[in-house]
């Protein structure tokens, strides 16, 4: 087997660019060695915490220093682009912030704890491959590393059947969407002889508009985007996200359902809005593939998910399953960004993955809260929380508010801006559709407000259960604080986060 | 330091500023211990003082106002918009902060202030003279009872007063905020703002069912708001670009509602591409009015008042029949009649038909109920159906008399919920076949009644006689079929009201009540200015209408009555 000189030389370029990356690939690997090290120290749990934000904060610094050029990595494996860089600031502070969450919140045993974050690393690690990989191998590989590792952290909870359950139930949906996704790439690859994502505009042109031809490439599209539709848990690949949310250790429920969440839109934006895309000029997935319709498949999965979440959730108890489904129907919002299928459209995108990451993040820190002091996230237990823990139950509120999409906050920022995305697009020659999809949209809304106002009812109106004064750890006091203040804050200055996601979304690597 | 520049920004951000300082309390609280009792009376005082300062600057305003000044020049005509303040405020979306008042808005604005002020005295539990022995008794330090003994029920006046006084407060903001915003993207903003505050303050302070109605008013009010949302952004994306606060033009589109006026004075939004085979006007045009019908709120969408009514404690009443009540037909003549004409004049016999529904059924409910409060909220929707039927006629009468209705509404009503929320106070219940022979031992509370009864009712020098007039006469030429019909409504209206005063006030005296104190300080410092405002504007009509009437007849020069 022979080395082409100039492989090498282009993979050594590349590592420089891949600095942030490796450090979480050491990072993870020390923090194994580290929790080793550390097990006989009383402040075991506090040392490797410390460690872990070392690591992300390492992989932030070196993230800072790397301008967002665009450009391939790797042999046009992965890119390099501001786009990505956005995603992976999310990450980080994700993960970051599940760090400081998991810490004190009695999930996590010392001893159980230096693995877990050592995971944690890897998951974010992966995270960042989803969201800058170009290749359909890389794609697989980096759903894979995220999955895998997250199979192994829904179920960390030994003995607990309840774990147990989500473990498997998430290890079984997985290997199927992955099995199916990995079928899709074969099709793909077999249609368009490359797994360069970047070129299939160019590839698809060359396909035959035969029948045989049509049906292979949308039989490969389809099932590529289950793979992306099962990480963000969109109708119909959603099945497995009540339970595995319910089951796993609520401080990775909250990572759960928006790091990957985030990094699945990454990943669908890079497919659906850059790599489909064969009218050029930022124009989005058209109907030349395969002759469908493509955005308004997307648009009626984005009706039918928001729908079908925001109506499973209104009876749920079980806050960590009322958010499961919530969290699938705000999939379905952040559907309407790619169906929309333009600039705005995956901007919008962008955007509502930042909010969410904050309001979502804050929701489950208050669950956490309560679970920690009462031993169970169900709704009864929040009963009169607002005079139990006035400044949980406050700023729950504001994160109810901002997840229904009241103004001011970042909730409504971005919901604003997906409305705006669809709306640009009433006036194109299927307008009727989009206007369709906004109104239904609109009156999730209202569907969405019930359940949550249920939890407000709860906090503020019921009586409660037990008189006795929520107390919990001072970091969570702050962090609770923090999430509240930004999630106003965002809703009011809003330029920054609209100019940062368009510079972003500007230098997006098109090959 | 409060300028004709700066007095709406002042009007609009000193309650907020005082529920901040009430924020600083509470964490002064938390970290050096005062004592409950200081926090709950500093709160109070606050509170008093923020909302003083509000209605000062709002009469401020009123007294800067200049009816007849050009105002600002939008494309080169007048608007009669004064006392602007605008700014940029988020580049990437084109929204300005952009506040101003013409003769529409000026009107509301002062209710606004006079209104909050009364809310915030009727929240108050000082002045209390010979009532206080009765209520207060044993419920002082107790903070989260649920009022579980009917006859000692805990005051929403000493309930988690912080709290309270904060909502207040940013309610108030909402409100002034919502009725001088230039802004389609602000006013949406101020518009939701109100509505967090109302959802905790009838669902935490009201009644038994207070649940029920905060969830059922959050949700009416949340879908026609989002509907109203998107009408704004797809009249967005139809508009020109105009020019922003800092001179720059403003990237394609504006959310510049003098601007989009003039544009849609233009046809710019007649002339747009249909949506699902619906001309775009009409289309948004449907979903701006459901979203402020809903506040009216219009029959079908009125359910949720009736409910929230009798659920909201005495001062959320007040606020709710004396302003929020007013943002439907605000918004309409803010938004649908000057952006959309010509699907305006399409609907105009529609709004007529709805408020004749709303004028002549809700007064036969009103005729049906035993709660006091019921009636007065079926009342409420029953006068609010003489604003839609004004409005739909667009003569120049019939439009000054329904935004005039609006004001006198916005006084009378508040006045009749005090009155209500008076021998609720006393009795603890509100039926009024329970009640009898009360003249005897209140007296004075019995005038007050009448006054404000008789205002509503429409009796000829007070306050509600006017623009139930207008309205009927401005009518008459257009549509002579509904003002007839509407005018029976008078008869009814006179009908349940004497009804309601023969039952509580006439009649024996039931021996229960025998002993009632009569009205104390605190009900007279907020019924008597009213009453006399009820009059004075019933002699003097002029002294609103002169405000009004050059910015109604700008709104009305580009509609033909149908």
């Amino acid at each position: 087997m022979d080395i082409q000189p100039f492989l090498v030389a282009e993979n050594v370029r590349s590592t420089g660019w891949f600095r942030p990356e490796l450090v979480l690939t050491f990072g993870a690997l020390s923090l194994f060695l580290l929790d080793l090290a550390w097990r006989r120290s009383e402040s075991r749990a506090r040392l490797l915490s410390a460690a872990t934000l070392t690591v992300f904060g390492l992989a932030a610094i070196l993230l800072s220093l790397q301008p967002g050029t665009p450009q391939s990595l790797f042999n046009g494996m992965i890119a390099n682009d501001a786009f990505a860089n956005f995603f992976k600031w999310i990450f980080l502070a994700g993960g970051a912030l599940t760090v400081l969450i998991a810490g004190p919140s009695r999930a996590y045993p010392p001893s159980r704890i230096g693995p877990f974050y050592a995971l944690l690393v890897t998951i974010v690690l992966g995270l960042f491959l989803m969201a800058s990989a170009t290749d359909l191998l890389m794609i697989y590989m980096a759903i894979e590393l995220v999955s895998m590792v997250s199979y192994a952290l829904a179920g960390y909870s030994k003995g607990d059947r309840k774990a147990a359950e989500a473990a498997l139930k998430y290890v079984i949906f997985g290997g199927v969407a992955s099995g199916a996704m990995i079928f899709g790439m074969s099709y793909l690859y077999g249609m368009l002889g490359t797994t360069d994502i970047t070129r299939f505009a160019a590839a698809i042109a060359q396909v035959p508009t035969t029948l045989p031809h049509r049906l292979g490439l949308i039989l490969g599209v389809v099932l590529v985007s289950s793979g992306v539709g099962y990480k963000i848990a969109a109708v119909p690949w959603h099945m497995w996200a009540p339970d595995v949310y319910e089951g796993a250790p609520t401080p990775f429920t909250a990572f759960l359902s928006t790091g990957p969440k985030a990094a699945g839109f990454a990943l669908a934006a890079r497919l659906l809005w850059g790599a489909l895309d064969t009218r050029g000029s930022m124009m989005g997935l058209s109907e030349a593939v395969g002759n469908i319709p493509w955005p308004a498949v997307v648009g009626v999965l984005s009706a039918v998910t928001m729908t079908l979440g925001n109506f499973t959730a209104l009876p749920q108890t079980n806050l960590k399953r009322l958010l499961a489904y919530s969290s699938i129907a705000h999939a379905g919002y952040g559907l309407m960004g790619l169906a929309a299928n333009s600039f705005v459209g995956t901007q919008a995108v962008m955007v509502y993955m930042l909010a969410y990451l904050i309001m979502n993040l804050g929701a489950f820190l208050a669950v956490i809260v309560v679970e920690r002091f009462t031993g169970s996230p169900s709704i009864f237990e929040f009963r009169g929380l607002g005079h139990r823990a006035p400044l949980a139950a406050v700023s729950m509120a504001i994160f109810l508010f901002a997840l229904t999409g009241l103004p001011p906050s970042i909730g409504f920022t971005g919901k604003y801006w997906l409305f705006v995305a669809v709306l640009d697009r009433v006036s194109g020659p299927t307008g009727g559709w989009y206007a369709t999809l906004a109104i239904i949209a609109a009156l999730n809304t209202a569907v969405a407000l019930y359940y949550y106002a249920r939890i407000l009812r709860a906090m503020f109106f019921e009586a409660p259960l037990s008189e006795v004064e929520v107390t919990y750890p001072t970091s969570y006091k702050w962090l609770l604080a923090g999430f509240a203040a930004a999630t106003v804050l965002f809703g009011i200055w809003v330029t920054p986060i609209m100019d940062w996601t368009r510079l972003s979304l500007g230098q997006f690597y098109r090959g | 330091m409060i300028r004709p520049d700066n007095v709406l920004v002042w009007a609009t951000f000193l309650p907020v500023i005082g529920s901040a300082v009430i924020l600083a309390l509470m964490v002064v609280r938390h970290f050096l211990g005062l004592k409950k009792r200081f926090l709950d009376q500093a709160s109070r005082v606050v509170t008093m003082v923020a909302s003083f300062l509000m209605l000062v600057a709002s009469i401020l305003a009123w007294h800067w106002f200049d009816p007849r000044a050009q105002g600002l020049l939008v494309q080169g005509k007048a608007t009669g918009v004064q006392m602007v303040s605008r700014a940029i405020w988020i580049r990437p979306f084109n929204v300005e902060w952009f506040v101003g008042v013409d003769g529409l808005s000026i009107s509301m604005v002062l209710l606004t202030g006079i209104i909050s002020f009364v809310a915030a005295i009727a929240s108050m539990p000082w002045w209390q003279g010979g009532a206080k022995a009765i209520h207060m008794a044993g419920m002082d330090e107790d903070d989260h009872g649920h009022g579980d003994d009917e006859h000692h029920p805990k005051h929403f006046t000493v309930r988690m007063v912080p709290g309270y006084m904060i909502l207040l407060l940013l309610l108030m903001t909402g409100m002034m905020g919502t009725f001088v915003a230039l802004d389609m993207f602000l006013f949406y903003v101020f518009w939701e703002v109100m509505l967090l505050p109302m959802y905790f303050l009838i669902g935490v302070w009201g009644g038994p069912r207070r649940e029920y109605a905060a969830i059922k008013f959050f949700l009416y009010t949340l879908a026609g708001s989002v509907l109203m949302l998107l009408a704004i952004i797809a009249v967005y994306y139809r508009s020109l670009p105009a020019v922003m606060a800092d001179g720059t033009l403003s990237a394609r589109h504006t959310f510049n509602l003098l601007e989009l006026a003039a544009q849609g004075r233009a046809g710019q939004f007649a002339t747009a591409l249909p949506i699902l085979g619906v001309a775009f006007s009409k289309i948004v045009f449907v979903a701006f009015f459901i979203g402020f019908a809903i506040k009216i709120p219009m029959f079908p969408f009125h359910t949720w008042l009736p409910d929230a009514h009798v659920e909201a404690p005495t001062p959320i009443s007040v606020i709710l029949a004396g302003i929020l009540l007013k943002m439907g037909p605000y918004g309409i003549l803010r938004f649908n009649y000057p952006l959309l004409p010509d699907a305006t004049e399409w609907a105009a016999n529609a709004i007529a038909v709805f408020g004749v529904i709303n004028i002549i059924y809700a007064a036969y409910v009103a005729l049906a109920q035993r709660d006091f409060k019921k009636m007065v909220a079926y009342s409420s929707v029953s006068h609010m159906g003489f604003t839609l039927l004004g409005m739909a006629a667009m003569t120049p009468m019939a439009i000054s008399g329904a935004v005039y209705n609006m004001f006198t509404h916005g006084i009378i009503s508040p006045a009749l919920f005090l009155i209500v929320g008076v021998i609720y106070d006393r009795a603890h219940h509100r039926d009024m076949e329970r009640f009898g022979g009360l003249a005897k031992e209140l007296p004075e509370y019995s005038g007050l009644t009448g006054l404000a009864f008789f205002a509503s009712l429409g009796l000829p020098g007070l306050a509600g006689f006017i623009p139930e007039f207008m309205v009927l006469a401005g009518s008459f030429p257009v549509y002579l079929t509904f003002t007839v019909i509407s005018a029976t409504a008078v008869i009814i209206t006179a009908a349940y009201y004497l009804w309601a005063m023969q039952r509580v006030f006439l009649g024996k005296l039931n021996s229960a009540y025998a002993g009632f104190p009569d009205v104390n300080w605190r009900e007279r410092i907020m019924l008597y200015p009213l009453a006399a405002i009820m009059i004075f504007l019933g002699f003097y009509p002029q002294f609103i209408l002169h405000a009004i009437n050059p910015a109604l007849q700008l709104l009305i020069q580009n509609l033909r009555p149908v």
